[in-house]
């Protein structure tokens, strides 16, 4: 696969290293969520057949965390977004 | 009808005339006590179970496809029970047991060959582990051997001894281990099924699930819809496609495991193997073609085709241990999807919804799985409790922190 | 030997003779040839025996779909088994054996099996060989394991070498047929990347087998001066012997390049062959066609082979199979084999046409086609002496590459084949017979419409005259006269009756159909078989063709060798090395190093006179903790922490706190994975208000470093923190013993006194000017420090303290000693952060802080990782000093059974230890916290031993740690 990197241009996929779902985004305040909501983000998922926003990591690049939106039937990428960029629009700061 | 050796013969003198069909092709009924979600090698055995072992009636297996066609049909055909966890060997050795006497029960030569598996050691640290291994397995009343250097040197003296960048420092072995013929177990469990009266229902995509106060009253198919009094979900692969029609998300991501098979050779690996050093195993199937895997893709993935760079690591690998198959050349290749599940270990459950149970997130391990996955699924519909050796593999186990890691990787399903 | 059926014409160099062998007879042949057309032209027809029935079979085809011609090429670790002779290019010197055959090609003892043909139906061996039970192993099995298989391995490592290489361009033309030298002509004349692979040593496809003419020259004189033209460009890329594996995601092919087979041995320096991986948004597929056979009684005898290679071998290699040849066809395209071998004065002795209600039902000949027998329209039958017959049941399109994707391919009537579905791989046009076009010049003008479509080229490309012949062919797949067996795979010897038997017994779908048979399994993949079988399991279920569908495609297109996708990692160059800083000096010494990962570390120097590792890893400890010892520690990862909120993230990130240690001090620190199980350990020092450096343990050096930058960028993007990996920034050796101190005292410029540089202290300093980094943390429990500097002066810090050490009997100590001191001092390592374990389990509990958030710090209290009595770490000491013990043992209670109910938990590291003067291991024990001081029994059941321990505390060494701080 390749990976169109928002600034790097297209890297072979093999240069990054995957971690799945782009949920793991979303971790929950650890002082203020508990047992149930961590166990939710850590464990479950959707697993769509279809469309999928998705980590990379480019290990063997620029250290960039990418937001990869990849059909799992086709393995078309339509998107890929830098995940601190993702991070920050869904709200997250410090 | 009883196979034989002397039904062949009869037959082969008379033309083969008498053969019947291994199955019918039913139409579906309104309703079932039972439907069972899944045509694969766990669907099939656990209609097989349920009405052999546990006296059920009015059984239906719904598929999609076509019988066996999911990963029973597409793997690298590998028994054994060599396991670490207690979560895990019971039912794993109970599996073992199930192979050993499989082809008597349901009269089908599925093939099962136990001729022994090896998981070589590179390190120090990998005989530790191991030894702990073979000693779990021991108290779980399963067979293991620690080989020497020099032991496994005797069984492949061709493999690579001398120039190896992770020298081969030993083995761990169970000679219980070994292979069964893959679409034999699918065809075997059909047969012994249809011949007990379960429906087998090919060409059935199930699109829906209804579900009313709480309980399920049955499932909208291709087909049409089918009642149900209970329904088993055993659709590996696809699992978490399956089980949105119940609204469920599940610890469980798809992947897409490559496996590959050579040209046909004369006999050169007798058991089965694995390189302890790279992403590698390797048996010779009967027909003569080296059979052999290594890592998943590592992406979610429903496409049922993996990508070069596994290839390559594969042969990588294949050629480190094995120096003398490189004029050997590789025939096919297939991808199926598994159910990487968090903890790399199963889930046989009820879930909260009334009459539905799920079975899935077997990871790349489901084929050894298959007659005591069949086998204790029946027993938890049946009974609507878990069979002694599958009550680990609860679905809450990850909310109380019972997790069944046997690598250690943790809550990221592509590291199983 | 004469060449006796070699004929005029073909574009083979009769100038040169290369001699070779076959099942160690001699013949010669010429440049150009392949081992079946040189064999053909020796008057060989029998070259192989078929996997079940043992039938003697010669080739088929004349290209790589071929089933039957299958040979064991070379000898030694070069040994090639199942190479098709119909591919194998002739050179001088080459020998070939036949295979699966014995004791001979012609006198095959197994061809007993094609006496018991009645009893090898398909799938028989599923309904019997169970009784009784124990023999399936013993007796069934090996024989049916001995008798199977095709070709053999000669267990020798293969000499040769094989390489891996990256292309990229605008176009990639797979095939060089009449499409795929037109596609490639208009991209290169437009100045576009091209690069155009084919299978053949030779360019052309079917232009060099066929007698067409293209514009004013013969299709081959064409083919030539359009390669010739394309060779000229810079800009084109001709890629001869390079077979296309594959499509993949996003535009990515494989391919194999076949660069020496042609040859004896490779040139010096050359390899076998190169596996491509070619990189084209754009690509067509011209791979041509493949004829089929149709399936009549005992159609697969040698001599009988496709029409079209019949033809093949009379044009392109001036080889006749044959003095007398009949046809046998159901469209025109098999007229054609008539005619041309009859302008080549062969004589055609007879023509039996389908179309025309005529039929072969039967051959005669066991070793070689002796006679057919033709039942006309009328129903009258006659015998005929030939010895060759052309066979054609159509062509189908090559459309494998293009349903790599999953696409389905649909049925075209017309042609009676499948042609390329919707949903192929993205970029991939097909032209040609490829896609169903089948005149020459469909094929020139589907070529460069394609690339012209492909690329957005505008203007038309000139186009030749060519022939445009219409199809015509009345399908026909299998004579129904006839009670004997009609091969349908001639490999795996499927036969309509295993089809009917299949439909017999409801294995209807095409994938039961072919699993239960077996057709298509074989090492030509079905090409010429499938379409048939699945057209006559259409027939018998009443299903239409394109309803019964077909079964999957997927690389390889031709099987590849496995040398080829491994490449040059194999043997050493599996894996690169990491070598560490010290590793030179350590080689001077003789030091004997182990592999970690990738990297090589010491594990033990040697001193003169010591036989057995035992004696130097015991004299390497003891003159550590008398003295002073030496490690290098650079494989640890190291991580530069810096930025205004480095230590909140800090404190996210390890389960204890960071933020308030001060500036010149260290800490061990804790970090978990998000599910609460430990992940890493290793010491953080502050070296600035806004400046940590972190150590992670060596394994998770890499793993580590991407969890941070995983906090740092998803889970708090505003954070004011930037990381960066120092680990092969800072050679580092960790200097142990009570002497450290004075030794390191020599070397650096600072005052590194116990008050000056504490216990824990951490700072910047400098050795002779030189920027170093010193740290007061030790992993043996002695008073010790690692010092870093730059990694090219490791080697020189080395020396450096091994001279100045000499007073001290300083030594350098391995990894062996590392694991004896650091087990002795009960710290955690490998064996214990097995990814299972969390805090509470390694007597940590009390690390993971729950005043502030950080990762793990929920979900580790969970009740299942809080249970009281659940594994915490212990030490274990034999009862009887001498006693042995065994790491991987097992903690059984005295007098428990040895049953899993009573497992108690399993030693994890076990060292002999020089201090203590017995065996010492470190191990998780069930409610191990209040079993100290119990006595316990550590049982290795799968080695047969077991030894009565003490349970007592982890540390076996200066609990208190007062050696530390001296």
């Amino acid at each position: 696969m390749i990976i169109h990197h928002p600034i790097l241009g297209p890297r072979d996929a093999q240069e990054f290293v995957y971690l799945g779902d782009a949920g793991l985004i979303n971790r929950p305040d650890g002082m203020t969520a508990g047992i149930e909501a961590f166990h939710d983000y850590a464990y479950n998922r959707d697993n769509p057949a279809g469309e999928h926003r998705e980590l990379w990591y480019h290990e063997q690049g620029d250290r960039s965390w990418l937001v990869v939106t990849r059909n799992t039937v086709t393995h078309e990428i339509k998107k890929v977004e830098l995940a601190r960029d993702v991070a920050r629009a869904q709200g997250r700061s410090k | 009808m009883r196979y034989s050796g002397f039904r062949v013969i009869a037959e082969a003198l008379t033309g083969h005339k008498g053969w019947k069909p291994v199955w019918r092709d039913p139409a579906p009924q309104a309703e079932y006590d039972y439907i069972i979600i899944g045509g694969g090698g766990h669907g099939l055995a656990t209609a097989y179970y349920l009405a052999k072992e546990f006296g059920q009636a009015r059984i239906a297996v719904l598929e999609k496809g076509y019988l066996g066609g999911g990963n029973v049909g597409r793997n690298t055909t590998i028994i054994r029970s060599n396991y670490l966890l207690d979560g895990n060997e019971p039912f794993y050795e109970f599996s073992l047991k199930l192979w050993e006497g499989l082809e008597q029960d349901f009269n089908y030569n599925a093939m099962v060959s136990q001729r022994g598996i090896i998981n070589l050691i590179h390190t120090d640290a990998q005989r530790d582990a191991f030894t702990r291994r073979a000693n779990a397995m021991i108290l779980h009343g399963a067979d293991a051997e620690m080989l020497s250097r020099e032991d496994v040197r005797k069984l492949y003296p061709w493999l690579n001894f001398d120039n190896a960048r992770f020298p081969i420092k030993g083995a761990i072995a169970q000679r219980r281990g070994g292979t069964v013929r893959h679409d034999a177990v699918a065809w075997g469990y059909a047969r012994g099924a249809d011949m007990r009266g379960v429906d087998l229902i090919q060409n059935c995509e199930v699109t829906g699930m209804r579900i009313v106060g709480g309980r399920i009253q049955g499932v909208e198919t291709s087909r049409g819809y089918i009642g149900a009094k209970k329904v088993g979900v055993a659709v590996a692969g696809s699992s978490s496609k399956v089980m949105a029609h119940a609204g469920m998300r599940l610890p469980i991501e798809s992947h897409v495991l490559q496996a590959f098979v050579s040209e046909g050779l004369k006999p050169l690996i007798d058991g089965v193997m694995t390189f302890g050093a790279g992403h590698f195993y390797v048996s010779q199937s009967d027909k003569g073609g080296l059979v052999f895997g290594g890592d998943i893709d590592g992406y979610n993935s429903y496409a049922q085709r993996g990508n070069l760079p596994v290839i390559e690591d594969v042969a990588e690998g294949g050629m480190a241990l094995m120096p003398a198959i490189g004029r050997v050349r590789l025939l096919r290749t297939w991808g199926g999807i598994m159910d990487m599940s968090m903890d790399g270990s199963p889930i046989i459950d009820k879930t909260h919804i009334e009459g539905l149970y799920f079975n899935g997130g077997w990871c790349y391990g489901g084929f050894k799985a298959t007659p005591a996955s069949g086998w204790c699924f029946a027993h938890l519909l049946a009974n609507d409790r878990s069979h002694e050796t599958a009550k680990a593999y609860r679905f809450d186990r990850f909310l109380k922190g019972l997790m069944i890691d046997e690598k250690g990787q943790g809550a990221t399903p592509n590291l199983h | 030997m004469s060449q006796s059926h070699r004929i005029d014409g073909g574009q083979i160099d009769r100038s040169k003779t290369l001699r070779f062998t076959f099942d160690g007879l001699p013949y010669q042949g010429h440049p150009g040839d392949t081992l079946a057309s040189a064999l053909l032209a020796n008057g060989v027809r029998l070259m192989g025996r078929s996997f079940k029935y043992h039938r003697p079979r010669g080739p088929l085809s004349s290209g790589s779909e071929e089933p039957n011609a299958l040979v064991e090429l070379r000898s030694g670790g070069r040994q090639e088994p199942n190479t098709r002779a119909t591919v194998a290019e002739l050179f001088d010197g080459l020998a070939a054996n036949s295979q699966n055959r014995w004791p001979s090609l012609r006198f095959d003892a197994l061809a007993i099996n094609d006496r018991l043909n009645a009893f090898f139906a398909a799938g028989f061996y599923y309904k019997t060989f169970m009784w009784p039970k124990s023999f399936w192993e013993k007796l069934y099995e090996p024989i049916i394991r001995r008798a199977a298989g095709l070709g053999s391995v000669s267990r020798e490592e293969d000499p040769d070498s094989y390489d891996k290489g990256f292309l990229h361009c605008d176009l990639l033309v797979i095939g060089a047929g009449p499409a795929g030298l037109m596609a490639a002509l208009t991209a290169g004349r437009a100045g576009k990347r091209v690069i155009l692979a084919d299978e053949d040593f030779a360019f052309g496809g079917r232009l060099n087998a066929e007698t067409y003419a293209v514009g004013q020259a013969s299709g081959a004189d064409w083919a030539a001066a359009t390669v010739a033209e394309l060779s000229s460009m810079p800009n084109v890329r001709l890629m001869a012997r390079t077979t296309v594996l594959g499509a993949f995601d996003h535009g990515i092919y494989s391919a194999v390049e076949r660069v020496s087979d042609h040859l004896a041995v490779p040139a010096v320096g050359k390899p076998r062959q190169v596996l491509w991986r070619i990189y084209s948004q754009r690509a067509i597929l011209c791979g041509g066609a493949t004829e089929r056979p149709i399936a009549f009684e005992n159609n697969d005898r040698p001599g009988i082979m496709l029409a079209g290679s019949l033809r093949a071998y009379a044009n392109r290699w001036g080889v006749k199979a044959g003095e007398r040849v009949a046809v046998f066809t159901n469209n025109d395209d098999g007229l054609r084999t008539a005619a041309d071998l009859t302008a080549k004065g062969v004589e055609v002795v007879a023509v039996i046409d389908s179309r025309q209600g005529d039929e072969v039902i039967d051959t005669s000949g066991r070793l070689g086609l002796k006679s057919i027998t033709v039942r006309d329209r009328e129903g009258g039958t006659r015998e005929v002496r030939v010895d060759a017959l052309g066979v054609s049941g159509g062509w189908n399109p090559n459309v494998n590459i293009h349903s790599h994707h999953r696409s389905r391919p649909v049925w075209d009537a017309t042609i009676a084949a499948f042609v390329p579905g919707a949903d192929g791989p993205p970029g991939l046009l097909v032209a040609g017979s490829a896609a169903g076009v089948m005149s020459t010049h469909g094929a020139l003008r589907t070529g460069r419409d394609a690339a012209i479509a492909a690329l957005g080229l505008t203007g038309r490309a000139d186009m030749p005259e060519a022939e445009d012949a219409p199809i015509s062919i009345t399908p026909l797949w299998h004579v129904t006269h006839g009670k004997g067996r009609a091969w349908i795979d001639q490999q795996n010897d499927v036969t309509v009756k295993d089809i009917k038997l299949a439909e017999q017994e409801n294995f209807t779908s095409v994938e039961h159909m072919k699993r239960y048979t077996t057709l298509g399994m074989a090492t030509d993949q079905g090409k010429t078989g499938n379409v048939i079988g699945l057209a006559i399991m259409a027939e018998l279920t009443g299903r239409s063709i394109p309803e019964t569908g077909t079964t999957m495609y997927r690389p390889p297109y031709t099987p590849v060798a496995l040398g080829a996708l491994a490449g040059r990692s194999r043997g050493k160059e599996f894996k690169p090395y990491r070598l560490t800083p010290s590793h030179h000096w350590a080689a001077e010494q003789g030091a004997t190093f182990v592999e970690v990962g990738n990297w090589l570390r010491t594990q033990w120097v040697p001193k003169a006179g010591e036989t057995e590792w035992r004696q130097s890893v015991d004299r390497e400890v003891l003159a550590t903790r008398k003295s002073v010892g030496i490690c290098d520690v650079t494989t640890l990862g190291k991580i530069d922490i810096q930025g205004t909120d480095a230590g909140a993230f800090l404190d996210r990130v390890y389960a204890n706190t960071f933020s308030t240690l001060p500036v010149g001090k260290c800490r061990y620190g804790l970090m978990l994975r998000e599910d609460g199980i430990v992940f890493d350990d290793g010491t953080t020092a502050r070296m600035g208000e806004h400046e940590y450096v972190m150590t992670t343990t060596t394994a998770n050096a890499v793993t580590v470093f991407r969890h941070l930058e995983f906090c740092r960028q998803c889970l708090w993007p505003d954070m004011d923190v930037q990381l960066i990996s120092t680990t092969e920034a800072w050679a580092q050796f960790s200097v142990a013993g009570p002497n450290a101190r004075k030794l390191l005292q020599k070397v650096v410029d600072q005052d590194i006194s116990d008050a000056a540089f504490p216990y824990m202290g951490a700072g910047n300093i400098t050795v002779g000017g030189l920027r170093a980094r010193l740290f007061r943390i030790s992993f043996s429990g002695e008073l010790a420090y690692e010092i870093a500097v730059p990694t090219r002066y490791g080697d020189a810090l080395l020396r450096r303290l091994m001279e100045q050490g000499a007073e001290f009997d300083a030594i350098v100590y391995g990894t062996e000693a590392l694991g004896v001191m650091r087990i002795e001092k009960g710290h955690v390592a490998g064996g214990e952060l097995n990814g299972q374990s969390t805090a509470l389990n390694m007597g940590l509990g009390k690390m993971v802080s729950k005043k502030k958030d950080s990762i793990g710090m929920v979900l580790s209290q969970r009740e299942g990782l809080t249970d009281p009595n659940g594994y915490r770490l212990v030490g274990a000491r034999p009862v009887d000093p001498k006693g042995k013990l065994t790491a991987g043992s097992h903690f059984l209670e005295i007098g428990a059974a040895p049953v899993a109910a009573n497992d108690g938990g399993w030693l994890s590291s076990k060292v002999y230890s020089p201090h203590v003067g017995s065996d010492i291991a470190l191990g998780y024990l069930k409610g191990g916290d209040q079993k100290i001081g119990q006595r316990m029994r550590a049982v290795n059941l799968v080695g047969g031993t077991e030894t009565l321990v003490d349970i007592v505390s982890p540390h076996f060494v200066d609990p208190e740690g007062e050696r530390l701080r001296g």
